[in-house]
């Protein structure tokens, strides 16, 4: 099953690179630079969606206790820190050359880094907490305050600086994207789902197999 | 007996870490009977008095205090037992009087100032009752949290170490505590290191090494000697 | 009404160790003063440039002081294993939380009222322009940094390196509630209306209900141990 999953992966990794580098036209003002993109957006979607399930996973875990909803949560929320990861550093290398610094505290990219570090914190308690239930329990409880602190904290980090582009395809209205850009995306998207449910399926299954070691 | 167990624990795992504190403990205590817990330390006596306490969970097994789940009804467990482990569950910067206040406001029982004095008089603390915990030694603490319990009255008293830190007097008052405790149809399991002397209260030994019970016997006829050779041959085994 | 009870059984008997315990108050007090001092010392004498920042300031000295005060509020119920006490009561433990998170929000609002009264003497800010929008603010954003506080400081206490543990949890969660206590104190000291600030005070108030609901419900898995 998780074969399965790394091998379509692999494909879907395969037609992402062809469709953002062969098909997609170069950007007329960015050039080259513009497809970092298809890496970059997906990135920060897929994190999100892995922090949703990270969500899910802690909610379930509280109310029937099982181990295997907390070692979902686990997993899905270390992808969830990969792939913000990739995230920002992408948009740090996209910045350099748009922009010309690698950093600003523009909304987005600060509301972003705000999420990682809470994330990131989440990883650090789980580390300090050494009994398996107990670590179990207070990650579950800091997953659910991380995830509905989320749009208070895109809220709040908006409307104390608003400089950046709007986004492009969650804006309202008949989108401004190309058809072969956006369906460039979509696919990238898919794809760097696929590898981060790759991901978590593989690190549930260290996670298990560590468990079963000292049960 | 089996039908009517005040606890009851069957195949009780716990692991820490990598560490397996429990490895499967079984283990009975009927209504009126006491059973004391024998085992050197990190051989699992508090882990598995917390368990039944409902202050930690089992990795795998079940354990049940009066019918209900440790687990599942914690909720109804809370109510039939009292702990004292190490820590003697009194704030420093109270009075004994404040703390026994504070500790039965926040279970709801309304209880007159003079039934909280009596209690502190059954623990000879009653010429303390306005000093401040922070003042108290470990043994004064210990009788605090004993005349908690007093107050409290559950039907399951699951006690570590109790008479340590006691001098003649206490050690006195809380074998007659425990003993009407026991008359009254309540179910008694105390962790010692084994020491003769506190074992009078118990009817059954429980031996417990490297997580599992491994010897299970009545205490009657018994002597010091018997109990000291029985603890040297089965506690200090190993994994 | 027992709910009520207990919550405020609890919320004296913190408030009851936190008096006796006076020492601790009275340094967290001083702290925050030495807080204002070494602010001034940092951003020099320039008055533009200091009343541009005294929002800021203000509120990281809050935060500040507020990490010491919430981070030991549980240390007393580790103290003598007092949680596992707390636990084995029978009944709702979201009391447990609101009474804790209720005597936690009077000595911060005790000790922020105290900072805010030698602020003006130091910084020169008239208070009273900004009046009823600041004791708003000041309420409402020490309501969540407490909600949040009160659950992370029981989750941390159990937890190795906890003292540092703590404000690493805390802090990335706070930051819709500095960000809008700043900029609402911002507002208002520049004179403006509370109509003009009232979108950080409604993100203030949302993030209240979030963080005190979320506190209630998981406090008990949290005491667990």
């Amino acid at each position: 099953m998780t074969r399965v999953l790394g091998w379509l992966a692999v494909v879907a990794l395969a037609s992402g690179l062809l469709v953002g580098f062969g098909i997609a036209p170069r950007e007329m003002t960015q050039g080259n630079v513009q497809r970092i993109m298809y890496l970059h957006v997906p990135a920060v979607w897929v994190a999100y969606l892995a922090f949703a399930v990270g969500f899910a996973a802690s909610v379930a875990y509280l109310v029937r206790r099982r181990p295997g909803a907390d070692r979902l949560a686990h997993a899905a929320s270390e992808v969830g820190v990969l792939f913000l990861g990739v995230n920002i550093a992408t948009g740090a290398i996209w910045g350099k050359p748009t922009w010309g610094t690698w950093w600003t505290w523009d909304a987005r990219l600060t509301s972003v880094s705000v999420v990682f570090v809470m994330y990131v914190a989440y990883l650090l308690l789980r580390q300090a907490v050494d009994d398996r239930e107990q670590a179990a329990r207070y990650g579950a409880v800091l997953a659910i305050v991380a995830a509905l602190n989320i749009p208070l904290v895109h809220f709040s980090v908006f409307w104390w600086r608003t400089l950046h582009q709007p986004p492009s395809i969650l804006k309202s209205g008949p989108s401004t994207m190309p058809d072969v850009i956006l369906t460039a995306l979509l696919v990238n998207f898919a794809a760097l789902a696929l590898l981060g449910a790759y991901f978590v399926a593989k690190r549930v299954g260290v996670l298990a197999a560590e468990a079963e070691a000292l049960a | 007996m089996a039908g009517d167990s005040l606890i009851r624990v069957s195949g009780l795992v716990r692991v820490f870490g990598a560490t397996r504190v429990l490895a499967g403990v079984d283990l009975e205590v009927a209504p009126g009977e006491a059973v004391a817990l024998l085992g050197a330390n990190g051989a699992g006596k508090t882990t598995l008095l917390k368990i039944l306490a409902t202050v930690l969970r089992p990795t795998r097994g079940t354990a049940t205090v009066g019918g209900y789940d440790c687990v599942r009804e914690a909720e109804a467990v809370r109510g039939l037992v009292g702990l004292v482990a190490h820590g003697a569950h009194v704030y420093d910067e109270l009075t004994a009087l404040e703390n026994l206040r504070f500790w039965t406001a926040l279970a709801g029982q309304r209880r007159p100032p003079a039934t909280l004095a009596d209690a502190l008089a059954d623990v000879d603390l009653e010429r303390f009752a306005h000093a401040r915990v922070r003042t108290f030694s470990t043994g004064m603490k210990r009788r605090l949290a004993l005349a908690r319990l007093r107050l409290a009255r559950p039907r399951v008293l699951l006690l570590d170490e109790p008479f340590t830190g006691l001098d003649q007097r206490a050690r006195k008052w809380l074998e007659g505590a425990l003993e009407t405790h026991k008359a009254g149809g309540g179910a008694l399991l105390m962790a010692t290191h084994g020491l003769a002397r506190d074992l009078t209260v118990a009817d059954r030994l429980a031996v417990l090494a490297a997580g599992r019970v491994v010897l299970d016997t009545l205490r009657a006829g018994l002597g010091i000697d018997d109990v000291q050779r029985l603890y040297a041959a089965h506690a200090e085994e190993g994994p | 009404m027992t709910f009520a009870r207990r919550t405020l059984t609890v919320a004296w008997k913190d408030l009851l160790v936190e008096r006796r315990a006076k020492e601790s108050l009275n340094a967290l007090v001083f702290f925050s003063l030495l807080l204002l001092f070494l602010f001034q010392f940092a951003l020099g004498p320039d008055r533009d440039r200091l009343q541009a920042v005294l929002p800021g300031a203000l509120w990281l000295g809050f935060l500040l002081a507020g990490l010491l005060a919430l981070g030991r509020a549980f240390q007393v119920e580790r103290e003598n294993d007092c949680w596992e006490a707390l636990l084995l009561v029978p009944g709702d433990k979201s009391a447990i939380y609101l009474g804790k998170l209720v005597g936690s929000l009077v000595v911060m609002l005790v000790v922020e009222a105290l900072v805010l009264a030698l602020f003006t003497v130091f910084f020169n800010v008239d208070l009273a322009a900004a009046g009823a929008g600041l004791v708003l603010v000041v309420v409402l954003g020490t309501l969540g940094f407490a909600a949040v506080g009160t659950l992370f400081s029981a989750m941390t206490a159990h937890v190795r390196a906890r003292e540092l543990l703590f404000p690493v949890l805390l802090l990335p969660v706070l930051v819709p509630v500095l960000l809008a206590t700043v900029e609402a104190t911002a507002g208002l000291f520049r004179g403006e209306p509370i109509g003009a600030v009232s979108r950080w005070l409604g993100l203030l108030a949302a993030a209240d209900v979030v963080y005190v609901v979320a506190g209630i419900l998981t406090f008990d898995v949290i005491l667990e141990g």
